[in-house]
């Protein structure tokens, strides 16, 4: 298996720079996530990395051996699409030893690999099917499959689940992660549903607009997120966000106001704001309590109530913010019309400086 | 209640004018065949009748006495390696203009239509000099060359729609599989396309089969004559015997047809693909 390492890398579309210096280290047995809006970059970093694109500029070298200059094939690396790309004219068996025919390997040993990967897969019944008599879930699993007869040094999916139903995909969601235990590969993973992104990856790199707003374990960005963007991105529902201004300092912290509720004294060391800067204060949904907080309180009226049973949604509309969505865990008896208290503690909140870092 | 008679008398009048449109049709079909049984004497006595016997005299006329089989096998000749030629060719064209983004692409793919607008036959006194220059008057493969030419349009425009229409991502998994592009392009995308190529093969191997006006200027010597050009020497060299004449034109049909039959399932495959996806 293997360790990827992209240098500098750089992609231009005529005159649209799609990827802008992205420079990033995936481990030998790493599952990374790349994850951001749609059009931010992340599919087309994934073909780069699989040579389905060349590079305007920088470097990628996969076991400390540059590599973006050869042939997609010659990488040692397998890429499942997100249609699952599956040849419609050939069999699940022709499918899953395409690689290996085209490598003039022996019939022999190609039906060995197929059928050890089936056997993987649970396919073993389904080998003599054309794609098109098979489920979606199926598909997916053959376009694994593919992947994994070739036995590469680095796994490649661009968003491969986006075509299930929510129940296949959580079961395929698993069975991915199971799979990645089971082969220990390396693993590039491009998504948009950061549900994906945090329960799959052993590290998650957050683009946008090409670049990388922040790279590291699932829960370092949702607990100590770099910036405002990565704050909203991850989690979900996203977090609330507050305007505020910087109204003085004092030991070991600042003291901001928010445009509603009582002043706030906010712990941070050497922040770099100044007072009268603006700044935007950060609650996630599910930090946030019924009643008095131990820090601070927000009065609300509610205008949507979503009750599951085991956990409540509530949207509420405040005098500053139009729209405040609290997560509580449990069933909540709260009406639509309802003024409720929200309170919160400062050291579940996060505070962003004019420049979208986060102060801390 | 009665916006289901109205369905009724909609369904009606849509049968009616199917039939119809069928029998004028088929008709002049039936009189061709049944016409191919008659002697002389009958055409012109009783014109619209059945046939009195359907032996089979006037086809052994044509098989013993004519060089009807001689230009059978030339038709047979021009119409298959033009067909060939002409899909491996256009195919190739289409491929490149469809699935490669290169500078002027738009240009050659225009090029292509502009040939689906020219009338050729106004191109004929040149094209004659050109291919006398070449020494290919008189030679079916100069006629094969024409066809192949005349028929690229078509062929490179319906190829180009449905080769569009293919999702890039096969070709990126190939590449990814370790396939050469010619490898993709002969063993993932062209598979794909077959029903397309069946269109372009019989949209053009029926005007080539059934083509006169190039055999009549191109061909001189009677050994090298197509069937449809063959044809016209039972004008008084049997003082016009039509029986013999039509059961000539069947025997000339009857390839295209039994073509068009077996083929005929994914001939309407390739025309309605997709319009339901």
């Amino acid at each position: 298996m293997a360790n990827i390492e992209l240098r500098g890398v750089s992609k231009q579309f005529g005159d649209v720079k799609v990827i802008k210096n992205v420079s990033l280290t995936v481990e030998d047995n790493e599952f990374v996530v790349f994850v951001g809006p749609s059009g931010c970059g992340k599919s087309t970093l994934l073909r780069l990395i699989a040579g389905l694109e060349d590079l305007t500029k920088g470097e990628i070298h996969i076991d400390n051996a540059r590599i973006d200059h050869l042939a997609p094939a010659a990488r040692g690396l397998a890429m499942v699409f997100q249609s699952y790309a599956l040849y419609p004219h050939f069999t699940v068996a022709q499918n899953m030893g395409y690689a290996l025919r085209v490598a003039k390997e022996d019939k022999a040993s190609i039906d060995k690999k197929v059928r050890a990967a089936a056997d993987i897969l649970q396919l073993t019944d389904y080998l003599d099917r054309k794609p098109k008599a098979l489920s979606g879930g199926q598909r997916q699993r053959v376009a694994i499959g593919r992947a994994i007869v070739r036995n590469p040094k680095v796994f490649l999916f661009d968003e491969p689940l986006s075509n299930l139903d929510a129940k296949l995909r959580v079961a395929m969601r698993i069975e991915l992660t199971k799979l990645h235990r089971t082969l220990n590969a390396t693993m590039v993973y491009v998504t948009h549903d950061q549900v994906e992104a945090m329960t799959m990856a052993d590290k998650i790199v957050v683009l946008r607009d090409g670049m990388v707003e922040q790279i590291g374990a699932p829960l370092d960005l949702y607990n100590a997120p770099d910036n405002r963007f990565v704050a909203g991105f991850i989690g979900s529902p996203a977090m609330n966000f507050f305007a505020g201004k910087v109204e003085g300092f004092v030991e070991g912290g600042i003291e901001i106001s928010l445009t509603e509720g009582a002043p706030l004294t906010f712990p941070c060391t050497g922040s770099g704001l100044s007072i009268g800067d603006a700044v935007d204060f950060g609650v996630r949904p599910e930090h946030f309590c019924i009643g008095q907080g131990a820090d601070g309180t927000l009065k609300g009226e509610v205008y949507a109530v979503e009750r599951l049973g085991g956990e409540t949604y509530l949207y509420l509309s405040s005098s500053s913010q139009k729209e405040l969505v609290v997560h509580m865990s449990g069933d909540h008896q709260v009406a639509v019309g309802d003024h409720v208290e929200i309170g919160f503690s400062i050291a579940q909140s996060h505070l962003f400086g004019p420049d979208g870092q986060s102060v801390r | 209640m009665e916006k289901k008679r109205n369905a009724g008398f909609e369904t009606w009048l849509m049968h009616i004018f199917l039939v119809s449109t069928a029998i004028i049709v088929l008709y002049p079909i039936f009189m061709m065949v049944m016409s191919g049984f008659k002697t002389n004497a009958e055409i012109f006595g009783s014109p619209f009748a059945m046939p009195k016997s359907f032996n089979l005299d006037n086809y052994a006329v044509i098989w013993n006495t004519t060089d009807v089989p001689r230009y059978l096998i030339n038709s047979t000749i021009v119409t298959v390696i033009s067909v060939i030629v002409l899909l491996i060719t256009g195919t190739m064209a289409a491929y490149a203009i469809s699935r490669y983004k290169f500078r002027g692409s738009i240009m050659v793919s225009l090029f292509f239509l502009a040939g689906l607008m020219l009338p050729l036959r106004l191109a004929i006194i040149p094209l004659f000099v050109q291919l006398k220059a070449m020494g290919l008057v008189d030679n079916l493969m100069g006629l094969i060359m024409i066809y192949t030419a005349m028929s690229l349009p078509s062929t490179v425009f319906i190829l180009t729609g449905f080769l569009r229409s293919l999702p890039s991502e096969l070709e990126d998994s190939a590449r990814v599989d370790g396939a050469s592009e010619l490898r993709i392009m002969v063993q993932i995308m062209v598979p794909l396309i077959t029903p397309a190529m069946v269109i372009a093969g019989i949209y053009n191997a029926v005007p080539i089969w059934n083509d006169f006006f190039f055999p009549l200027i191109f061909i001189q010597t009677p050994e090298n004559r197509t069937l449809a050009q063959g044809l016209t020497s039972f004008f008084g060299e049997y003082s016009v015997n039509f029986g013999v004449l039509y059961a000539g034109l069947t025997l000339a049909a009857l390839p295209v047809v039994a073509v068009f039959i077996l083929q005929s399932k994914r001939f309407i495959a390739g025309m309605t693909a997709g319009a339901i996806k």
